[in-house]
């Protein structure tokens, strides 16, 4: 369903006005995660645009985004797509349990992690 | 006195807001006021006979109509005034509508109260009124077209076809500007060149368009009807009259460079003729790539020149020229591509823009017109063409729309598919804008011949061995996609011609943020800029093609001849004076005025106006220390009662 509500409520989250981007793919054409990506990024802010955030919070990508801002940059219209990715995971980490627990993480991952991926994954898990 | 107030309602955009019999009611019993009336639509035909009505019965010596912006209507109701018998400079607006109902849509109350007061502000200006009559200025019937590319060409050979005179000034050493360039055009798909040689050879041959190339407008002063222009005619070291345009001297040149008229893509000699059908068909030596003039060696074609022709101690020359209009034709610009550095930072050989495939497609290109790509002359077998590069990209460019590169991007990839029949041409696009007759049609017929369109934007452009690879999208599928091209062509933006602001300065015309020259009015009058006397058309307005430039070309030049027609032009007579008792001759108010149109008297000490430069801006009146300038009908003791009437 369509809806404006869920648009704002992303808003007060990620404080980006999604209704700007006029959908020309500049920001997925670049995008390094994009072959791993269920939907391109910006699949993600059209469905965000059109307030149907259920299945941008079901998708991969929200997940693959590394905040790299390769498409933020480019973006003609100034959209922060990294802003909008991390509004989608906050309402999801929201919502408890999913959350990233350094303490239940298993032995061999805690060793052979590289400690920036653990601090990277802390940050955008937790 | 006797004053009159005709407030309206224009519907609802003043009545729907503002309580209009309210502010009749109080108004009515205002000092000076002898009536006041309300009516639905003052400006009607109705409306302005119920002034007429009302100046006779009441006998009134001036009115006050409490409307829409003097901006609009100001001129209406000052000839209704003089036709029921008030003095036209006794007439004042109230601006009740743009700067009291629609700001104020949700306090009527308010609203209504400041209605009142912006009538007794006015009905206490025109209490000082003077009664005035317009000033009378003479015209030279003669036009200056600054730029010759085919906007300047169509005005001047319009406004030379009426039987007035044109200077027409160019900066290049030839006339046609970009239509020269172009090998064929949409949306016929017709030459170029075989349109225009027809126009740029009665532009040369017309006895009434004075042709002055190689040069540049460096200063203009004076006033509608009456400019004066100094053009500055840039050396060309070859002597005009002598040389008969034989080429001798082209051909022995030793000295190549990069062509600019080819972009880059060939190379020039030093002493050239841009193109064969060059009008005028006349060398200039291009001094920074001349050996001689670098240093002092060569001379070769001064040998060759069979009647002695070359002269390197040519100098600049100034001219003056008297004009009564001017129209600024100096078209556009790219932008550079080496500013889109994802694009290949301009440095790709084979990433070029839309001129430069042109070029390629030229016949009398470096080509000769077949499509090979610069780094090895290889015939491409897939290119890609990207549109809106730079425009609608307020980020990183522009954030308009350049309007014309959907089209000359469907004519590119369609021209090439005529002459690579086995090529593939891909387009990415965001939108097509094809509005315009037998445009839709054009861009149909693409497709049709196999050119692939994908719908969204390439992110990057890199060389990989003789090959680019180009990263964009197609979000019709939500697909990623990656081509392997032999050549990139970029829509790049059009922008404002180089030096366009410069020029504005010097011509003391208004542009926008990007240089494009601003018209009076973006509807309602397009070709005119807000300097009466001075018109603009074709792309130094706004990006746009050819029909649409020849149109505002033909539409300045009617500008320019109606002007023309008048035995005498009327100047607002409402300009400063200086009283002479009171001026102490510092000149200050000549620093201070814009316009140029104070001088100091030195023998009697005492500054003077020269009224029909004068715009009435009230500067000097601020600027004198000794009260001495004074704004006719907007006396000291005016702007005092105003404020009064407002706040007391
Ligand atoms: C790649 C490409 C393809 C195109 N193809 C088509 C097409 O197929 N069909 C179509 O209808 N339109 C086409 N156009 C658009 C077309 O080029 C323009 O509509 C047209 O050239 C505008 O004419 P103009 O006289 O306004 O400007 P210009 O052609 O730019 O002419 C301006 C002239 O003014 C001179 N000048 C600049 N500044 C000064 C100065 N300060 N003093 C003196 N002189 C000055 C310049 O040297 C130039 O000669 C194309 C444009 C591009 C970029
Ligand atoms: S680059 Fe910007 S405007 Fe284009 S689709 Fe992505 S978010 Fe929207
Ligand atoms: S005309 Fe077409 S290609 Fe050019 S900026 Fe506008 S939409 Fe983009
Ligand atoms: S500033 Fe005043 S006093 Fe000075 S010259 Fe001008 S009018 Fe006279």
């Amino acid at each position: 369903m369509v809806s404006s509500e869920n648009r704002r409520k992303l808003l007060d989250i990620s404080g980006e006005d999604v209704t700007s981007c006029y959908q020309c793919g500049k920001c997925s054409a670049g995008c390094a995660m994009a072959a791993m990506m269920d939907l391109l990024p910006h699949q993600v802010i059209r469905l965000v645009q059109l307030g149907q955030v259920e299945e941008a919070l079901a998708s991969r990508t929200i997940w693959l985004c590394a905040s790299c801002l390769a498409c933020s940059a480019r973006c003609p219209r100034g959209v922060s797509l990294p802003n909008v990715m991390e509004s989608l995971r906050v309402t999801l980490l929201r919502l408890g349990g999913r959350h990233l627990d350094p303490v239940r993480l298993p032995a061999d991952v805690l060793e052979n992690a590289p400690e920036q991926a653990l601090v990277a994954g802390l940050r955008k898990y937790t | 006195m006797r004053t009159g107030v005709f407030v309206c309602w224009c519907g609802l955009n003043i009545g729907g807001v503002v309580d209009v019999p309210r502010v009749v009611q109080e108004i009515s019993g205002y000092p000076g006021v002898a009536r006041a009336v309300d009516y639905r639509y003052m400006c009607s035909d109705p409306g302005q006979q119920l002034i007429k009505d009302t100046i006779r019965e009441e006998r009134l010596d001036s009115v006050v109509i409490a409307a829409c912006s003097p901006g609009m209507h100001e001129a209406t109701f000052q000839t209704v005034a003089e036709s029921g018998g008030v003095n036209p400079y006794r007439c004042e607006i109230a601006n009740i509508r743009e700067q009291c109902s629609w700001p104020h849509q949700n306090e009527p109350g308010k609203a209504t109260r400041k209605a009142v007061e912006l009538i007794r502000a006015a009905v206490e200006k025109v209490r000082g009124d003077e009664a005035l009559s317009a000033l009378s200025i003479p015209v030279t019937r003669r036009a200056l077209v600054i730029g010759a590319g085919i906007a300047g060409m169509q005005a001047a050979l319009d406004i030379a076809e009426a039987g007035h005179e044109v200077v027409l000034v160019e900066r290049l050493p030839h006339i046609g500007g970009h239509m020269a360039q172009l090998s064929e055009t949409f949306p016929t798909l017709d030459c170029s060149q075989c349109i225009l040689t027809p126009k740029t050879s009665e532009v040369g041959r017309h006895p009434r368009i004075r042709l002055v190339t190689n040069s540049e407008v460096e200063s203009v002063s004076g006033y509608v009807g009456n400019f004066t222009v100094r053009i500055r005619r840039r050396a060309t070291y070859v002597n005009w009259d002598l040389c008969t345009g034989c080429g001798l001297c082209t051909e022995k040149c030793p000295s190549k460079t990069p062509s600019a008229f080819e972009r880059g893509l060939a190379k020039e000699p030093a002493v050239t003729i841009a193109f064969p059908q060059a009008v005028p068909h006349k060398p200039v030596i291009r001094a920074e790539a001349c050996r001689h003039l670098t240093s002092g060696k060569c001379g070769v074609c001064e040998k060759a020149c069979p009647v002695g022709a070359i002269d390197f101690e040519q100098q600049d020359l100034l001219l003056e020229e008297k004009v009564g209009a001017i129209v600024v034709a100096t078209g556009y610009d790219l932008h550079p591509k080496a500013k889109v550095g994802e694009y290949g930072y301009g440095v790709y050989p084979d990433v070029i823009d839309g001129l430069e495939f042109e070029r390629l497609n030229s016949a009398s290109g470096p080509t000769q017109g077949e499509i090979r790509r610069p780094s090895d002359g290889k015939v491409p077998k897939e290119v890609v063409f990207i549109q809106c590069v730079g425009s609608r990209d307020q980020e990183n460019g522009y954030p308009y729309c350049s309007k014309i590169c959907c089209m000359y991007t469907a004519k590119h990839a369609r021209l090439y598919k005529h002459k690579v029949p086995d090529g593939q041409p891909y387009v990415f696009y965001m939108d097509i804008r094809a509005g315009g007759k037998g445009y839709e049609e054009f861009v149909q017929e693409a497709t049709d011949e196999g050119v692939l369109y994908l719908r969204g934007r390439v992110a990057r452009v890199f060389q990989d061995g003789d090959r680019l690879v180009v990263f964009g999208v197609d979000t019709l599928s939500g697909k990623k996609v990656e081509i392997h091209a032999d050549m990139v062509v970029l829509a790049t933006a059009i922008v404002p011609a180089s030096g366009a602001k410069e020029l504005a300065r010097t011509l003391k015309l208004a542009t926008d943020r990007y240089g494009f020259f601003s018209e009076a009015h973006p509807k309602l009058r397009p070709v005119e800029s807000l300097t009466r006397g001075i018109y603009i058309a074709g792309c130094a307005q706004a990006p746009k093609d050819i029909p649409d430039t020849v149109t505002q070309a033909g539409s300045a030049a009617a500008k320019v001849l109606a002007l023309f027609s008048a035995e005498r032009l009327s100047h607002s007579p409402t300009v400063a004076a200086v009283d002479e008792e009171l001026c102490s001759g510092c000149g200050v108010c000549v620093e201070a005025c814009a316009y140029d149109a104070r001088t100091l008297d030195v023998r009697r000490r005492v500054a003077v106006v020269n009224d029909v430069l004068c715009e009435g801006c009230g500067t000097c009146a601020v600027a004198c220390p000794n009260g001495a300038t004074r704004q006719k009908n907007m006396a000291r003791s005016q702007v005092l009662s105003m404020i009064d009437a407002v706040v007391g």
